[in-house]
């Protein structure tokens, strides 16, 4: 706008008032610019921060989507397992065992030694054997191959997050267990493939093992149950009041009290779930069932709010052309507005129930951060939910949970992603400007 | 079971749907005249039947619970739950319910055995009773809604009262709800303040929610003043908000005032996506970044940080707040009326100046009402202070020290097993009581302002 200025001025220049202006215009100017500036550094801070927070996830968080595995030529011995002792049985030991004649230098009669060697494969890689063995008992006194996880420090180790340069006594693997390990990728016994266990496995103390499974399906659960129960709810009670509810006392009272729902802070829902669902209501904890009502409760005045905005859009024309032609108020709104309304009402719920997902305060007052080895099979069994899960590995110690939180994290910012990707495609798609 | 009760309710309903659709049908067919069309007919039939009997249904299932405990409890024989405080019979309760279900553990006195089979035909008792009832009511109702049919029975207004019920009684969920919410924290706290002085709790200096677990445990008597742990949340806020505020401001002013368009394009999406992360997120990128880099740029001046400062669980929530403010900054600027804008450009004045002079003050009570919000929400906020605050109650106002907040309390003393009935977990409502009392005044005030504000543009 400084050219305005500059247009009007090339008068006389007589005027005191003008050469005020002209003296003050650089400094004028000057501040304009800064103004400027700030703006843009403000501007420029969100989207740093924006980019540190998205970097620094995927930075640590896209390890965890390989897991190294180990290819083990596994004799069964019967001495170790016989036959008639299954399910129990030495399985560690004829883990160690078959380690024991693939490497050099190892002494098997000395306890430490193999001690040692025991954890260089998974925890789980025990199980796994044993559930092979268990399924078909034939296998008894053969060799099979095996490929299982290795288990954290040396999944650290492959992956180049331990430093082989510092102090023996600092680092988590010894040198005689690094060179194990170079052995074993001499051979050719070491591999990295995808993940899948992040997905397919449940939850784990051993973060080798550890997985997303039963969160996955709690979220669903609990999204699931909120859904039934908000959009219904939501929908009759935008209908009542945009169309039907008479302007009185009662009206606003509820308006007041659905836009306060929507800012009080999420851990009170928690607090109230957790003295009325499963205090008096004697429902179970940690079930996804009483955090889809939880979330239900908080994800409805959002949907009341998108709602009324979707039926505020629709043109009076349309009612009055269906009143005119003789439909009840009901007919008008049922049959005619609330079909044309229905784009932005998706929208908006699936904004909510993306915004539920990410909910953690209220689920963690309820239990479901509780640790769960199994996948929950109903909504009422015990379960975690994503944003939980997040929380529950973020708190744990072993160093492999640090990128398990932030690939969690990753999965869980791609749902959000996508559910506001399908409601932007929808209201791009079916919106009509009137 | 209760699967099947409900099954069996909506099969009988769509039995009424269809019989009474094809009455009046034959009805119409027999050349009377209807007053309603037959889909009518069966529509009300259908909601007459599931609306009652499915009310029924979750009343039952409610009440079913709570009752039969009771029952189990005044049906043990005299004597056998002997001086036990209410802990101690949650606890006979628990082990009943879990002999019931067929884990035993040890060997329980015969009483108990007993009691658990009581509970167990009770349960069945009461599953029967439910699927009887409700078969018996809703064939009943059918049979009712089916007799009604005729020429001149109003179905439709029968079936737009239902509706317009349904739709009433849907909005008065939010009303239930802030009930529920004020009513559970209001009767836990009372239960609180029996056990601990109200003065305590409002004026006491020291924040030490331990409860002994033996009566003659040294220093184990628990101290419940909120001070300390509302001054830690007071901390936080205010570092929240020395980043939010200005940042969040002068973004939206750019934004409105000087951004090319493509800019604004691309910032509005940008700062949506920042809105949008779950707060979850901005916890663990406070542990994971935020709270390293500020300890290791403090070492680096010499200066002890601790390792959960309030500055990285501060400055993390005003990351969070930036899109909050600037959008609620950008409404107010976009509402002031485009006279006044164009009136203080014509006089000459620059863009800067039209901005900070006439539009700014013009958007002030639009502005003041968003930063309220803000801070309602950054009392209120709970992940990020979970993850990244502390959990001691020290009475400081240093940022770089470790305080902790009314939330992080709330979860802490409420996660893992809790049982009603000790002032460790009351307290928890206590402070969320304060919670949302504070919040509920902060939000009514801003939302007040805002309305106003509106109201004097519109």
């Amino acid at each position: 706008m400084a050219d305005v200025t500059a247009a009007t001025d090339p008068g006389p220049k007589t005027g005191s008032t003008a050469d005020a202006v002209r003296a003050s215009l650089a400094r004028r100017n000057r501040k304009q610019k800064i103004l400027q500036v700030l703006g843009l550094g403000a501007i420029s801070f969100a989207f740093l921060m924006l980019f540190i927070l998205i970097a620094s996830l995927v930075s640590s968080g896209y390890q965890a989507f390989t897991q190294t595995h180990i290819t083990l030529e596994v004799f069964i011995d019967p001495e170790e397992v016989p036959l008639e002792r299954l399910p129990r049985g030495g399985f560690d030991d004829v883990l160690e065992a078959s380690l024991a004649s693939v490497l050099k230098d190892v002494d098997p009669d000395d306890r430490a030694t193999m001690r040692a060697l025991g954890g260089l494969p998974s925890n789980g890689a025990q199980f796994r054997l044993r559930d092979r063995v268990v399924e078909d008992p034939d296998l008894i006194g053969q060799t099979i191959t095996m490929t299982v996880p290795v288990s954290d420090p040396y999944d650290q180790l492959n992956k180049g997050l331990i430093d082989r340069r510092t102090p023996e006594e600092n680092r988590r693997l010894k040198d005689f267990e690094i060179a194990w390990f170079d052995q074993l990728v001499a051979m050719e016994a070491i591999s990295k493939p995808l993940n899948t266990g992040l997905i397919s496995n449940p939850d784990s103390r051993f973060p080798e093992l550890a997985g997303l499974k039963g969160a996955l399906i709690g979220s669903f659960w609990a999204l699931f149950v909120c859904f039934v129960i908000s959009f219904p709810l939501g929908i009759g009670a935008a209908i009542y009041l945009e169309e039907f509810a008479p302007k009185n006392k009662f009206s606003d009272f509820v308006e007041v009290n659905i836009n306060n729902l929507a800012a009080v802070p999420s851990v009170v829902f928690g607090l109230l779930a957790l003295a009325v669902f499963i205090g008096w209501f004697g429902l179970p904890r940690s079930a996804p069932f009483v955090g889809g009502m939880t979330l239900a409760l908080m994800t409805m005045p959002t949907i009341i709010i998108a709602t009324r905005a979707a039926l505020k859009a629709v043109p009076p024309s349309i009612r009055e052309a269906a009143l005119g032609v003789g439909a009840s108020k009901h007919q008008v709104v049922f049959g005619h507005v609330l079909p044309l309304a229905m784009p932005g009402i998706l929208t908006g719920t699936i904004i909510g129930l993306a915004q539920a997902l990410g909910e953690t305060a209220p689920l963690l007052l309820i239990g479901m951060n509780a640790f769960i080895t199994s996948a929950p099979s109903g909504p009422f069994d015990s379960a975690t939910a994503l944003p939980t899960q997040i929380f529950i590995w973020a708190d744990s110690p072993e160093r492999g949970f640090v990128s398990r939180t932030s690939a969690a994290i990753l999965v869980l910012l791609g749902f959000l992603i996508t559910m506001n990707a399908v409601s932007i495609y929808l209201r791009n798609k079916f919106e009509r400007n009137w | 079971m209760t699967t099947i009760v409900f099954v069996t309710l909506f099969c009988i309903s769509v039995l009424g749907y269809v019989l009474n659709r094809q009455a009046a049908t034959k009805l119409r067919a027999d050349g009377t005249r209807l007053h309603s069309v037959p889909g009518y007919h069966g529509l009300y039939s259908l909601l007459s039947t599931l609306v009652p009997v499915a009310v029924l249904i979750v009343l039952w299932l409610i009440f079913q619970g709570p009752l039969i405990d009771r029952f189990t409890m005044s049906g043990l024989p005299a004597g056998s739950l002997g001086e036990l405080d209410a802990g101690g019979r949650q606890l006979v309760l628990a082990e009943i319910k879990s002999i019931s279900r067929g884990r035993i553990f040890g060997d329980p006195e015969a009483w108990k055995v007993d009691a658990a089979d009581r509970y167990a035909w009770m349960h069945a008792i009461s599953r029967w009773m439910l699927l009887g009832i409700v078969i018996v009511a809703s064939l009943g109702i059918v049979g009712f809604a089916r007799s009604r049919v005729a020429a001149n029975f109003r179905a439709r207004h029968g079936v737009e009262h239902i509706t317009s019920g349904l739709m009433l009684f849907c909005s008065t969920i939010a009303i239930f709800t802030t009930l529920g919410i004020i009513a559970a924290l209001l009767f836990e706290s009372i239960r609180f303040f029996e056990r601990v002085p109200i003065t305590e709790f409002f004026f006491g200096l020291n924040w030490e929610p331990q409860i002994p677990l033996r009566e003659d445990q040294i220093a184990a008597e628990g101290a419940f003043g909120w001070i300390p742990v509302f001054l830690g949340t007071l901390v936080i806020t205010v570092v929240a908000l020395f980043l939010a505020v200005p940042v969040g401001l002068l973004s939206a002013i750019y934004l409105n005032e000087f951004a090319p368009s493509r800019l604004r394009a691309v910032a509005k999406p940008v700062l949506e996506i920042l809105a949008g992360v779950p707060t979850v997120v901005y916890g663990f990128f406070a542990i994971l970044v935020v709270a390293p880099a500020i300890r290791s740029f403090g070492a680096s001046l010499g200066i002890p940080v601790s390792p959960n400062t309030a500055l990285a669980a501060g400055s993390v929530m005003g990351i969070m707040l930036i899109p909050f403010i600037s959008s609620f900054t950008d409404d107010a600027l976009s509402a002031v009326p485009k006279s006044l804008r164009d009136g203080a450009l014509a006089l000459g004045a620059t863009r800067a100046e039209t901005v900070l002079n006439v539009l700014f003050p013009a958007a002030i009570p639009g502005i003041v009402g968003g930063i309220l919000l803000a801070i309602s929400r950054a009392i209120g906020e709970t992940m990020i202070v979970v993850m990244a605050a502390g959990l001691i109650a020290s009475l400081t106002i240093n940022p770089l020290d470790s305080v902790t907040t009314v939330t992080v309390q709330i979860v802490t003393l409420l996660i893992g097993d809790t049982s009603f009935d000790n002032p460790k977990t009351l307290a928890a409502f206590a402070l969320g009581m304060m919670l949302f009392i504070v919040t509920l005044i902060i939000n009514v005030f801003a939302l007040r302002i805002v309305r106003k504000y509106r109201e004097a543009y519109d």
